[in-house]
């Protein structure tokens, strides 16, 4: 049981990126239904209250549905998928950057450096 | 909705609580943190109607509080005393007799999630396994309000995980209320809707979980450290 949480940021918001980027992955499919409240509770090991509020800002997020009497569905909304995909890319990159740049690095030398390493993994 | 107003308790001369304020939403769980002698017990007794307030008022749904909030308050203390001869469902029997909201169904569903052999007799049990049975006989009331005091102390973690497992599963917020006293901060934290800090008797701060790591981008163990170190509490 139980998630390893940053000891920085509200959880809620930890879960809310875990579950987003699961959804990235391919790891919760599109129009797949999430668990339970009380089950992802159990999963993750937080409270309930926590899970609701997951919920509550992915689908103000558009990212999830919820169905009365259902449960709660990643959205079929592909647009807004690759959004989501999109924005974890910038919020991804634009954090390189900023500990990047505090550590002294050129643009050129980041470019130069993702470009070399990439060929590796890819 | 749980309320102390400027409640203060003496025992004798010493003041265990003095001038505490506090309001409890229904629906949360809350952590009520602080060293040994800091006045956590004395507040969970006053809530639990069995110690009156020397000064103040001490209110649950906006009731004076006294013996016969048992009826809807649900409290485990740090020490409890089993019939040894019981078996674990007997035990269970016993509650049911003893409780009108204690549900039976639910102790035996809870004694079997907490992996619970209810055909052994509480004087042959484990430290950790009579903590599970404290746990399930409490959580199998549907009480409005659930108070316990150290579920987690001397445990190992395996114990631990698990009755913080039951709590999750067992503990329905959109009808009941929980507060717990804890030194295991860092392994409660992630249940917490709120916690309540607590010095020689004084509520120091109280925070939700979310505000904390939000406002400070810290945990609660590094919060609390921060915050009892820099409050100075005159008597």
């Amino acid at each position: 049981m139980g998630i390893d949480f940053d000891g920085n940021k509200p959880i809620y918001q930890q879960l809310i990126n875990r579950i987003s980027s699961e959804i990235i992955r391919g790891h919760r499919a599109v129009g797949g239904k999430l668990p339970s409240v009380r089950e992802y509770a159990l999963e993750a090991g937080v409270n309930a209250n926590t899970v609701q509020r997951v919920y509550r800002e992915l689908e103000n997020m558009e990212i999830v549905e919820t169905k009365r009497g259902q449960g709660t569905f990643v959205t079929c909304n592909l647009n807004r998928l690759s959004d989501l995909r999109e924005g974890m890319k910038l919020e991804f990159i634009q954090q390189f950057i900023r500990d990047m740049n505090d550590m002294g690095y050129s643009t050129e030398e980041m470019i130069e450096g993702i470009k070399s390493e990439g060929r590796g993994s890819k | 909705m749980m309320q102390l107003d400027q409640v203060t308790k003496k025992y004798l001369v010493r003041k265990a609580v003095n001038r505490c304020t506090l309001t409890i939403e229904p629906g949360r769980i809350i952590g009520l943190i602080g060293e040994n002698g800091s006045g956590k017990t004395t507040i969970l007794k006053l809530l639990a109607g069995l110690l009156r307030p020397t000064k103040g008022k001490v209110l649950i749904d906006s009731k004076k509080v006294n013996r016969s909030i048992s009826e809807k308050l649900a409290y485990l203390t740090d020490m409890d005393y089993f019939y040894p001869y019981f078996t674990i469902v007997e035990l269970i029997d016993f509650y049911h007799s003893q409780f009108k909201d204690f549900d039976k169904n639910r102790a035996l569903e809870i004694a079997d999630f907490m992996k619970l052999n209810i055909k052994q007799k509480t004087k042959h049990l484990s430290k950790g396994n009579l903590s599970r049975v404290k746990i399930a006989v409490t959580l199998s009331r549907k009480a409005s309000y659930i108070v316990l005091d150290e579920p987690f102390s001397g445990l190992d973690p395996m114990v631990r995980k698990s009755i913080i497992k039951g709590i999750i599963n067992f503990v329905d917020l959109q009808k009941q209320t929980l507060i717990v006293t804890t030194h295991e901060v860092s392994e409660v934290e992630p249940i917490l809707d709120e916690v309540v800090l607590l010095k020689e008797g004084m509520i120091i701060a109280h925070k939700s979980i979310d505000e904390i790591r939000e406002e400070y981008g810290m945990d609660v163990v590094d919060w609390m450290e921060r915050v009892h170190e820099s409050t100075e509490v005159y008597v």
